[in-house]
């Protein structure tokens, strides 16, 4: 994953790209078109995504979640992911002295567009230590042909 | 979570980058309760101290990628959670119990016998 096409966030450059992107947000010019889909900094849960010859692999970083209501749906190549975290810290008890709360809760929902050769009919999901990894496979393309010269 | 990783010399696991996890304190009249989410830990790769008067949580997020995985796009870039909090004298640090689940820690710290709170009897005159 380092050596994605983003920067490290902690390199120079990567405080010269959030610096880029912080002025992008006030004067609202941004060269680059992005996802439609596209969400802002920081939205939860982070997805990582790769890529492997046979399959695209999706991770989904929401810990705290029950398994069975994670909704995990694929449709026209669009997949979906959704659930809901409900919070921990005890509610309106006056006992209760609340010093930090930085954790989200609540529901939410990230939707992914993949690319044209997946193979809807095959997809794994598995939810473990907090990581949600939904691996799609891929048709298999064509091998390239070797064209005999006469 | 790529298979690849950039090593450096010796001392460079104390020198990785980490990333700070989101954490919930609060207290009540038993303890103090710190919730921490660290997606990706295991309760092997999980590391918690205490050193005098300062607790430390540590966890690495386990590489389970298959093979030849290639990043397209990634949100997450640090593999190491670390956070360390400064733990006052009536905690008493010898019984904190810790519990790690689907990628959530949840500690709790009572507090000493002796500083359980006390309704102090004020004498009149």
């Amino acid at each position: 994953m380092y050596e994605s096409i983003l920067h490290h966030p902690n390199s120079l450059f990567g405080q010269f790209e959030r610096l880029r992107r912080e002025l992008d947000d006030v004067f609202g010019i941004s060269g680059l078109p992005s996802s439609i889909r596209s969400v802002a900094q920081g939205t939860v849960p982070a997805i990582n995504v790769g890529r492997t010859p046979g399959s695209i692999e999706v991770y989904a970083f929401a810990p705290g979640l029950d398994a069975s209501k994670i909704d995990v749906t694929l449709d026209r190549g669009v997949l979906r992911i959704a659930g809901d975290r409900v919070s921990a810290i005890p509610a309106d008890d006056p006992k209760v002295q609340v010093y930090t709360r930085e954790r989200g809760y609540g529901s939410f929902t990230r939707a992914i567009s993949l690319s044209e050769d997946i193979d809807p009919s095959q997809v794994q999901a598995n939810y473990r230590d907090g990581v949600l990894h939904v691996s799609i496979a891929r048709r298999e393309s064509p091998q390239p042909k070797r064209i005999n010269v006469q | 979570m790529s298979e690849k990783q950039k090593v450096g010399g010796p001392g460079a696991d104390q020198q990785q980058r980490t990333v700070q996890p989101a954490i919930d304190v609060f207290e009540d009249a038993g303890g103090i309760t710190l919730l921490a989410d660290m997606p990706g830990v295991s309760r092997d790769h999980l590391d918690i101290k205490v050193e005098g008067d300062t607790l430390l949580i540590e966890g690495g997020v386990q590489r389970f990628t298959p093979e030849g995985l290639e990043a397209v796009y990634a949100e997450v870039q640090v593999p190491r959670y670390r956070r360390s909090f400064t733990l006052s004298r009536e905690l008493d640090t010898a019984r904190i119990e810790a519990n790690l689940k689907d990628g959530v820690l949840s500690l709790h710290i009572p507090k000493q016998a002796h500083a359980q709170p006390r309704r102090i009897a004020v004498s009149a005159g």
